[in-house]
């Protein structure tokens, strides 16, 4: 694969304007200094317990995601175009949502094929015709960004049910200006820190109309084994909410109220970091622990509001996404200002035929998959491995989609052997509420710490870096 | 705040002031069996320990003898028995973990810390007595920098008032034990039959609950058991004595129930105990019996707890 755009140095390695400053810094700077703050940074972390837990590895339940001290900068033009981008792209995926569970004009104009809504697992017919709160479905979305040149953005995936990564972007903020002030005091970087701020405004301005004046919102959890509990507790902790688990919840009179040492209270809005499947164990899973019996009557009385709302996963599957430009057009009658990866549609015969014949340079991923697992990237892979994956892809197309293997662009990241170009991408963080849609400028950068690698998550092997974006 | 929470925070400081108490009872009872079989007598040590803490029983389904290493072992390290000091200590990082949002930044580091350090450290516990001097002392400071970070930087609130709970009902139970199990060293003097033997008992006994500088304080006497008793058991003025837990536990009980606008069954539960000790003398406790009275009080004080649970923490 040829080199890939860096976001210091480009294709060319003239070094971008964005990072004038901290190329001056990285010259001036010893490299045992930066290995010295590298290890105070762990050592921060793990103070702080910022961990993730990784499902299945049974000796490490609470693991450190690796801290890059190198920072990823973007212009204010550059930060500017993206966030036009992400607005468009999120307001188009909120009228997709009422559409598909209200008038469906968008399946009888033929854009997408139904069997593709209906047959989907993650389609939820329990919304049909439910209203909610200012037809916001998607309150939190967390976009995925790569870039491979320094023109174009491109969404990778859509996150719109329950995104993580936000406590990172702010810890990691934290951490960097404890760390390099000076470094800080050389730039102008936006600040991220109102993020709490704006979430708990969005959420409290979705509240049901039967909620007090002064509406009551709380997380809820899955628990402590999740493996972003700790995510939940920050935010829970930054918002001043209650952090909940469905064990604290009790419904009464389809209205939701919290146990607590004063008896019951209602609850309003509840920012769900439970997937819909184990909500309420009387519509969707009945073996879920998890959820709260009769969550879902409460939401179709219009009692309580879900964040993000019940059935966004159609939106963000990866057999939709290839419809996006489509979506946004039909909608917003607008160009997309993001780009989609070309994407193959294995459950079309003629592109199972290329992806068939093309493995070997294609990356595959399953249509419902996520966090990186059950994913084959062409160029990477054994002979064995794209085998394995060929007669998958034979046995159940539509469960698999393929892109090209593209050159995510680096940034300087700190290995063993100095500094050295890592594929990056970038998860910015979209808030919807009844008001307005607000994006903190910033988000969580995610890094392939290991040479040549292109899987940026963190169960597999990715670390994590502060995103700066420079004012004027 | 949620029922769930306040459980957390009143289990948290429970398994805290067990640990710190575990590590009591090892010190004590090591500096008694260190001194020669002339001043001590023919009692296992090593079995009292077992009984002050607890797990009397359980700790033959996995030893054969209650020796020195295998007592450390059980009380210590051991995943078999669920209050080893490991165990509280694993158990308060995970209640902690579920309740970060009420605790002070404070509060978490300690907790935290001692967690990775008992991981990094002492996972493969201590090889002679030197480290097991050192892990004990670890300990005691995990306590009372919790008990500390708690009382210097929480907000006087509901969550405040169940952690102390917790603290309390907890130091009370172990106060109790302690005495439960050398009751028979500190009858009153006409009744005293083990002579001078008995004095390095004594001494242990305050050791274990901190309290032999205090004991020359309160009565500017030579070690007399009957007043050891009335120390540990009516003395307001000593932390851990079953009088003071009781003005504590009432206090906190109350500051719950004027912010919640409502008293229930465990203000009242816990106000006839303090109200009992308030009223005791030693002389009639002895002629009663210090036993008798031990073994009602732990019972009390354990349906406190559950009296507690019912009311606000399910």
């Amino acid at each position: 694969m040829a080199a890939a755009f860096d976001e210091m140095n480009g294709l060319g390695g003239d070094l971008r304007p964005a990072y004038q400053e901290l190329s001056r810094w990285l010259k001036e700077t010893p490299p045992d200094a930066l290995e010295y703050r590298r290890q105070e940074a762990e050592l921060l972390f793990r103070r702080i317990g910022i961990t993730f837990a990784v499902y299945g590895d049974a000796e490490a339940t609470e693991r450190l995601i690796p801290f890059d001290v190198i920072p990823r900068i973007m212009s204010a033009n550059e930060w500017t175009l993206l966030e036009k981008g992400l607005k468009q792209r999120v307001l188009a995926l909120n009228m997709f949502l009422k559409d598909i569970y209200h008038g469906r004009d968008i399946l009888r104009a033929n854009i997408i094929p139904e069997d593709l809504i209906f047959q989907n697992p993650v389609f939820r017919p329990e919304m049909n015709g439910q209203d909610v709160p200012h037809d916001i479905y998607v309150h939190i979305a967390g976009i995925d960004i790569i870039r491979t040149d320094p023109d174009n953005f491109i969404v990778l995936e859509d996150n719109a049910r329950t995104p993580s990564g936000v406590s990172y972007m702010l810890e990691n903020r934290e951490i960097m200006m404890r760390l390099f002030p000076d470094l800080f005091a050389r730039h102008r970087v936006a600040p991220v820190e109102r993020y709490p701020d704006e979430l708990l405004s969005a959420l409290r301005s979705v509240a049901p109309h039967s909620a007090a004046a002064e509406p009551t919102v709380a997380l809820m959890t899955p628990g402590v084994y999740n493996s972003a509990y700790y995510e939940h507790s920050f935010l829970a902790d930054k918002l001043g909410i209650e952090l909940v688990e469905g064990r604290d919840l009790v419904v009464k009179n389809d209205e939701v109220f919290m146990r607590t040492t004063e008896g019951l209270k209602r609850v309003d809005v509840i920012y769900r970091r439970v997937d819909d499947d184990f909500l309420d164990p009387l519509t969707f899973r009945p073996d879920s622990a998890l959820g709260v019996p009769g969550l879902m009557s409460a939401y179709a009385a219009g009692n309580i509001t879900l964040a993000n709302a019940v059935g966004t996963g159609i939106a963000d599957d990866k057999a939709i996404y290839s419809y996006m430009p489509d979506i946004v057009k039909f909608y917003l009658s607008e160009e997309p200002i993001l780009k989609n990866v070309q994407t193959w549609r294995c459950r079309e015969p003629q592109d199972l035929s290329y992806v068939l014949d093309n493995l070997a340079d294609l990356v595959v991923k399953e249509v419902h998959g996520s966090g990186g697992y059950g994913m084959l990237i062409g160029p990477a892979a054994t002979k064995a491995t794209i085998e394995a994956f060929r007669d998958k892809l034979k046995r159940e197309p539509e469960g698999f989609i393929a892109q090209p293997t593209l050159a995510l662009s680096t940034c300087p990241t700190c290995t063993d052997k100095g500094l050295a170009p890592r594929h990056v991408d970038l998860r910015p963080f979209v808030l919807t509420g009844s008001e307005r849609t607000t994006i903190v400028p910033g988000g969580l950068t995610r890094v392939a710490l290991k040479e040549g690698s292109l899987v940026v998550n963190s169960s597999q092997g990715g670390g994590t870096k502060d995103t700066w974006i420079l004012s004027e | 705040m949620l029922s769930r929470t306040a459980e957390n925070l009143f289990w948290l400081a429970r398994y805290v002031e067990r640990a710190e108490y575990l590590a009591r009872t090892i010190d004590a009872t090591l500096r008694v069996t260190a001194l020669p079989a002339a001043y001590v007598g023919k009692t296992n040590e090593w079995d009292s320990a077992l009984l002050t803490a607890g797990v009397g029983a359980s700790f033959y389904d996995h030893y054969e003898e209650a020796n020195e290493r295998n007592v450390i072992e059980y009380l210590s390290f051991s995943d078999e028995n669920p209050s080893s000091i490991r165990n509280c200590i694993e158990a308060a990082r995970l209640n902690s973990r579920s309740v970060r949002t009420a605790l002070t930044s404070e509060m978490w580091d300690t907790i935290n810390s001692a967690w990775i350090e008992l991981q990094a450290v002492w996972s493969k516990g201590t090889g002679n007595r030197e480290e097991l001097a050192k892990f004990l002392r670890f300990v005691q400071e995990t306590s009372l920098r919790f008990d500390g970070s708690a009382y210097r930087t929480m907000l006087r609130n509901d969550a405040y008032w169940f952690s102390r709970l917790g603290v309390h009902l907890e130091r009370a139970d172990n106060t109790a034990r302690i005495l439960d199990v050398k009751y028979h060293v500190l009858l009153p003097e006409e009744e005293h039959v083990g002579g001078p033997l008995d004095y390095y008992q004594w001494t242990s006994i305050l050791r274990s609950v901190s309290a032999t500088t205090a004991y020359h304080w309160v009565y500017r006497e030579t070690l007399k058991p009957w007043l050891i008793a009335d120390l540990l058991i009516l003395n307001d003025t000593l932390p851990r004595s079953l009088a003071s837990c009781y003005s504590n536990l009432v206090r906190n009980l109350d500051q719950i129930g004027v912010a919640y606008g409502r008293q229930g069954a465990s203000q009242r539960h816990a106000r006839g105990i303090r109200n009992r000790l308030e009223h005791s003398h030693m002389d009639d406790i002895f002629q009663r019996g210090v036993h008798e009275f031990i073994q009602e009080f732990i019972t009390d004080n354990s349906r406190l707890g559950e009296i507690i649970t019912k009311q606000y923490l399910i």
